[in-house]
């Protein structure tokens, strides 16, 4: 009896939830169909900003205190992992040596991974900086570059990855890149109007240097997302891979073999 | 045509949610997940919204599936260590060794 109520509560629930789904489903207008009112608004001052993208003039120009918003939920996230997963004292048993898992890797792998990570980080640049262009933008780009570096851990190992990345550039990183979306607002109000208000000169239709604080606070999202990510799995990787060396003749080559593969 | 196109994959996006809902196993789960976001990804293409659809790949077929796995592999690492030295010492009362490591390590 007391078993099946919370079945049965269940399936009231779920039951419910299908019929109002389906029925708000239904009431939708057909993508694309209606003018909605403030899809025509938002077009409107996107084209008054010179911004081609007008989910991007949305996201950062018209509603960008709400993405101010969103930018320090991710930074508060990552420090909250990044704290959550340090080594504690007792994890990092000082007196034997660490190794970070093994690094033999297939040839095709390897090479595979050494083609694409200029290729992840050059496309994950363009993503940032045309932003206000195309379809992307800071938190789109920053993800692809965060996952070039994750290329660079299949491709090699943990080191390779510290040393693209090292936690000091990257945590310094992602707090100007939070820190410089703000900043970017304070120069409006500096400016004489409001906070993030879009006072830059906007600059010609299309161009890559137009669109105001658009561009710039597009890069300032892309360091902070693109760190925080790389921040975020790499101490998932570190808590993963780090295990106590078995023996120190063999852990002694593999670094061996590391340092040498690296130049 | 284009409405073809869309039901389609929104069928294809049900598919695929349900394998993850009925997949037990986390590091298999964490697979039909990275799937399940590519086909979210390009329904939302077919909705002509890239924007989404390029955070979706970043965040859901890529970031999430290989933070559960890392995940995954620590907990499975820590459950044999432990039943490696449980093992240890029920099948060898004899040889201390292991005892005389654990002694030195804490």
């Amino acid at each position: 009896m007391r078993r099946r109520l919370p079945l049965v509560l269940g399936a009231v629930g779920a039951v419910a939830l299908a019929v109002v789904g389906v029925r708000a489903f239904l009431g939708l207008p057909g993508a694309g169909e209606v003018p909605h009112p403030y899809a025509a608004r938002a077009v409107a001052a996107a084209y008054a900003h010179t911004t081609p993208n007008a989910v991007v003039s949305v996201t950062l120009d018209q509603r960008g205190f709400d993405t101010l918003g969103e930018e320090f939920v991710l930074l508060a996230a990552a420090i909250g992992t990044v704290l959550l997963l340090r080594r504690l004292a007792e994890e990092a048993h000082e007196d034997r040596p660490h190794d970070y898992g093994p690094e033999d890797v297939f040839e095709a792998v390897r090479l595979v991974g050494a083609l694409l990570l200029p290729a992840a980080l050059l496309v994950g640049g363009y993503v940032v900086l045309h932003g206000h262009l195309s379809p992307g933008g800071g938190f789109q780009g920053g993800t692809v570059l965060a996952s070039g570096l994750y290329l660079a851990y299949l491709a090699a190992d943990y080191r390779t990855l510290e040393r693209l990345g090292p936690p000091g550039v990257l945590d310094t990183a992602e707090g100007v890149g939070a820190l410089g979306y703000a900043a970017v607002g304070f120069a409006g109000l500096i400016g004489g109007s409001a906070y993030l208000a879009n006072d830059l000169p906007h600059g010609v239709w299309n161009s890559l240097l137009s669109a105001g604080t658009v561009p710039v606070l597009n890069v300032a999202i892309g360091l902070e997302v693109g760190a925080a990510f790389v921040l975020v799995v790499a101490k998932f990787l570190e808590q993963a891979l780090l295990v106590p060396r078995e023996d120190g003749d063999d852990g002694g080559d593999r670094d061996a073999t590391a340092g040498e593969g690296e130049h | 045509m284009t409405d073809w196109i869309l039901g389609l994959l929104v069928l294809l996006t049900a598919a695929t949610a349900t394998v993850v809902v009925l997949t037990r196993d986390p590091a298999r789960q964490a697979a039909v997940l990275s799937a399940y976001g590519l086909m979210l990804a390009l329904t939302m293409v077919a909705l002509a919204a890239p924007d989404v659809a390029l955070s979706q790949i970043g965040v859901g077929t890529a970031a999430v599936p290989l933070i559960v796995i890392l995940a995954v592999a620590r907990c499975e690492r820590a459950v044999r260590a432990s039943q490696a030295d449980r093992a240890g010492r029920v099948g060898r009362p004899g040889d201390s060794a292991g005892d005389d490591q654990e002694r030195e390590r804490s």
